[in-house]
């Protein structure tokens, strides 16, 4: 089903515009080299996989990418401009990303978690705010009826007054993207989205992803569910030990034997599970 | 499980345990209940008798058959407690599915023990020997002690949420108003007592009648009420403030504590946005109120002000606020990048910074600017038109001295404050503000200026510190450094604590227990910081977020429990049906 979904709408490797260059980067902790100069490039429109073992350094890059992290060398282009390494200015020019470890704001409901994405696309500064003039009016119900589509968007319409902390799982994951969303992105870097998922839900999460990328936001997508990620997208690079290892459309690296090596080679079960199949 | 299997075994409240008491519950279950009845009117009856040989003690409690205040509130008591005994079993029981009656019996028989306990002692040691207390003080003794005893043997029964409660919109309005009257008159009536031994007990006895609300669930139905009828409350709230000076009969005595309490109250609320809001730890917050009051002195016309130029009052309130909000701009830039206990100590010394250069700038080591310690006396009262702040002025047969015209503008400040606090709570920049204590990093990658937050959050706080400390000056009338120091900082961040950080009703109770009772008890003042101290640590025990609880901060603080957090989005979904 996704697969048909999939097809027609999949680009050719040089397809859409570049919107996004990550050249060179390189991220060292001490004497430890967790990102080795790994290249990166996507176009609009596009899906592209991450994967790797654990530990071989997917989560530091998009660190770097998202400025979190200040990597040691290398540098993020941007849709043509050089993108400092700060996350407030990474989020405003266009990218927006989740956490592997769902970090949402768990006090607050899912509404208000979805409207602190709006944030950095709307401007009521203090004496709007105090003065309740009509801009701050119409702002605000600007905010709240796109924090509700986006909600709807990402099928969690209904548990918009719920606390983030009670919501499921999955749901949370779910939030965390139209989090995300909301600071209207033009791409959406996914930190292990279906971790901890059962089948299900991961079918409707790769439903979710298709649909943003048809909405034209390019994704970057880390996984270990093999079945997902080339099921999922046009171009999978794989990261081992920080350096780049194979590079290419889903069918070449399944069968790369230095993919499926690499991952025999760590002892993980699931993951030997995902890469042979 | 079968029904059948265990009748009595239903727990009424999660994480509840059985112990031995419930086992004796189980055995005199009905005993409890004639006891409670027993004991409430063993205690009415013993108001009616003489319960001191000494007429001069306490007020008058030497006449039988005419209570005295204190006697008076027993009697209250009693007349609560019966409520509470017919909403268990008898013909309130429609009340009592949904208040824990068994449980405010226990409270409210304690408290009265308590009470009585301590009148007795005090008949007993003012008039040296318990040979004056007379038999009626004995018999109310007796009546609260069963009381207790039959109110803690009564069976706990689970009770309905009064979230699902309808009641009819006027009662709701109704309570309201009559809370917000008893408040007026609690107000003025503890605030006419000369007797800090009256006033003490009065204390017991309020706390005593408010614990056992609380216990009974009361005050949840009205924080529910009070969210549905926000208008009213703040408009009764308002009312009760204004109305005040016009119990006083144009005494100062009173006023002057009044706006006291009104100046650190509003004070408190600034820093309420600082530390409840944006959740930045101010240890310095006072030198902010110093720097508005410093600012209003030295354009004072005072014949030590030491600036030639006197603009007029709003201007200098104006300056003033700004003054503080550039010194909070000043010490924020550098500092705010750091955060926690590090914020905490850095704003400590710019606090004990600002009052050294204020003793300093004497015109030895630099500038005469403030009269080092001597500080800047003689400030003169506001004149503002043919006004002026320090004459009595009589309005519609109410006179009003000068502590009252200025508690008036202390009103306007406070309303200002709490209108920007609330504000600025529901907006864009208030959810900034949350996503930041909830995880900063996580704020920042979703596009959160973080840093202007804070930096915003610091300056406005200042900002409002600055225009009470205008006002403050010149109904102080002179300005010295010492009244800048470190530990007015700790009782502004005590209030704050105290009463429920991110809630406006909350600073008002902790800045009002905060200020008043060392005023009205001298035993409290002289050790005022053990027993504050002490109940600083007992409330993070038991209540860390403060007597008023603010949402959000009630689930932070209790991160594990589930049954709060559900129940607090049922009032999301309640209130959500409502609009
Ligand atoms: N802040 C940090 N300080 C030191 N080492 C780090 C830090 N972040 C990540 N690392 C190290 O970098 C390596 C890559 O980690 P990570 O990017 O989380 O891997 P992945 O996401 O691919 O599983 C690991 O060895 C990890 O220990
Ligand atoms: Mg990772």
């Amino acid at each position: 089903m996704t697969v048909t979904h999939s097809a027609p709408a999949a680009p050719p490797a040089d397809g859409g515009a570049v919107i996004l260059q990550a050249s060179g980067v390189i991220m060292r902790f001490g004497g430890l080299t967790a990102v080795n100069s790994v290249d990166l490039t996507v176009r609009e429109g596009e899906i592209v996989g991450l994967i790797g073992p654990n530990g071989a350094g997917k989560t530091t890059f998009f660190n770097c990418l998202t400025g979190l992290y200040k990597p040691t060398e290398g540098q993020v282009i941007f849709n043509g401009a050089v993108l400092p390494p700060k996350p407030r200015a990474v989020v405003l020019a266009g990218m927006a990303r989740t956490f592997q470890n769902i970090r949402l704001f768990n006090n607050m409901t899912a509404l208000e978690n979805v409207m602190v994405g709006r944030y950095c696309r709307t401007s009521s500064m203090a004496l709007t705010s105090i003065f309740r003039g009509p801009k701050f009016r119409r702002e605000e119900a600007a905010t709240r009826a796109r924090a509700q589509e986006l909600l709807d968007y990402v099928g969690l319409g209904r548990s918009s007054e719920l606390l983030a902390r009670n919501l499921p799982y999955g749901d949370q994951r779910r939030l965390e993207i139209a989090r995300a969303l909301a600071t209207d992105p033009k791409v959406l870097l996914l930190d292990e989205p279906t971790a901890g998922m059962n089948p299900q839900e991961t079918r409707q999460a790769s439903d979710l992803i298709f649909k943003i990328r048809d909405s034209g936001i390019a994704v970057v997508v880390i996984e270990h569910d093999m079945r997902f990620i080339f099921n999922l997208c046009d171009r999978v690079l794989c990261l081992v030990r920080g350096e780049t290892l194979v590079e290419g459309s889903p069918t070449q690296v399944q069968s790369d034997p230095r993919v499926i090596e690499a991952y025999i080679g760590t002892g993980d079960d699931d993951e030997d599970e995902g890469a042979s199949t | 499980m079968s029904t059948v299997s265990t009748p009595t075994q239903i727990a009424p409240t999660p994480g509840y345990h059985p112990s031995r008491i419930d086992g004796l519950r189980e055995q005199h279950g009905r005993l409890a209940w004639l006891l409670v009845l027993t004991g409430l009117v063993v205690l009415a009856a013993g108001c009616f008798l003489s319960w001191s040989y000494d007429p001069e003690i306490l007020g008058n409690l030497s006449i039988s058959f005419n209570p005295g205040s204190l006697q008076l509130f027993m009697l209250t008591a009693a007349v609560l407690a019966l409520v509470y005994a017919l909403a268990y079993r008898g013909p309130l029981r429609g009340l009592g599915v949904w208040i824990d009656s068994a449980k405010a019996l226990m409270v409210l028989g304690i408290g009265a023990l308590g009470f009585m306990a301590i009148t007795l002692a005090v008949v007993a040691v003012t008039s040296s020997g318990l040979i004056n207390i007379d038999p009626g003080g004995w018999v109310s003794l007796v009546g609260s002690l069963v009381l207790a005893v039959g109110g803690s043997l009564l069976e706990r029964r689970p009770t309905k949420d009064t979230l699902h409660a309808q009641l009819p919109a006027w009662v709701e309005i109704g309570t309201i108003v009559v809370l917000m009257a008893m408040l007026l008159f609690g107000a003025a009536y503890a605030l006419g007592q000369t007797d800090g031994n009256i006033f003490g007990l009065f204390l017991v006895f309020v706390v005593a009648v408010a614990w056992s609300l609380f216990a009974a669930g009361f005050f949840t139905w009205l924080g529910i009420v009070a969210q549905r009828h926000r208008r009213v409350l703040m408009l009764g709230a308002f009312a009760v403030a204004f109305l005040f000076p016009f119990t006083q009969n144009g005494s100062d005595a009173n006023m002057s504590i009044a706006t006291q309490v009104l100046i650190f109250a509003a004070t408190a609320l600034g820093l309420n946005i600082v530390v409840g809001l944006a959740g930045l730890l101010d240890l310095g917050y006072i030198a902010f109120l110093g720097a508005g009051a410093y600012t209003a002195a030295t354009l004072s016309t005072s014949a030590f002000a030491t600036i030639g130029w006197k603009p007029p009052f709003l201007v200098v309130v104006l300056l003033g606020a700004i003054v503080a909000a550039t010194l909070g701009l000043i010490i924020g830039t550098p500092t705010l990048r750091v955060s926690g206990d590090y914020l905490a100590i850095v704003t400590l010394a710019f606090g004990e910074i600002f009052r050294l250069s204020m003793s300093n700038l004497d015109g030895n080591n630099g500038p005469d600017l403030t009269h080092g310690p001597n500080g800047i006396p003689a400030i003169p009262d506001l004149q503002i038109g043919s006004f002026n702040f320090g004459d009595e002025h009589t309005i519609l047969g109410f006179s009003l001295g000068r502590f009252a015209n200025y508690y008036f503008v202390l009103l306007v400040l406070a309303l200002v404050i709490i209108t920007v606090f609330s504000r600025l709570n529901n907006s864009r920049i208030g959810r900034g503000w949350v996503a930041i204590r909830e995880d900063e990093k996580a704020a920042e990658a979703m596009g959160v200026n973080v840093f202007g937050l804070k930096l915003f959050a610091f300056a406005s706080g200042a900002f409002l510190a600055g225009m009470a400390g205008t006002v403050k000056a010149h109904q102080d009338v002179s300005v010295t450094p010492d009244q800048y120091v470190f530990l007015e900082s700790a009782f502004l961040l005590a209030a704050v604590v105290l009463g429920g950080m991110g809630t406006v009703a909350g600073v008002f109770i902790g800045a009002t227990i905060l200020k008043l009772l060392p005023e009205k008890l001298r035993f409290i003042s002289d050790y005022r910081l053990l027993i504050f101290g002490v109940l600083l640590v007992l409330m993070m025990r038991v209540r860390p977020e403060g007597i008023i609880a603010s949402q959000r901060r009630q689930l932070e603080f209790h991160e594990e429990d589930e049954a709060l957090a559900e129940r607090i989005e049922e009032v999301h979904l309640e209130e959500e049906a409502q609009t």
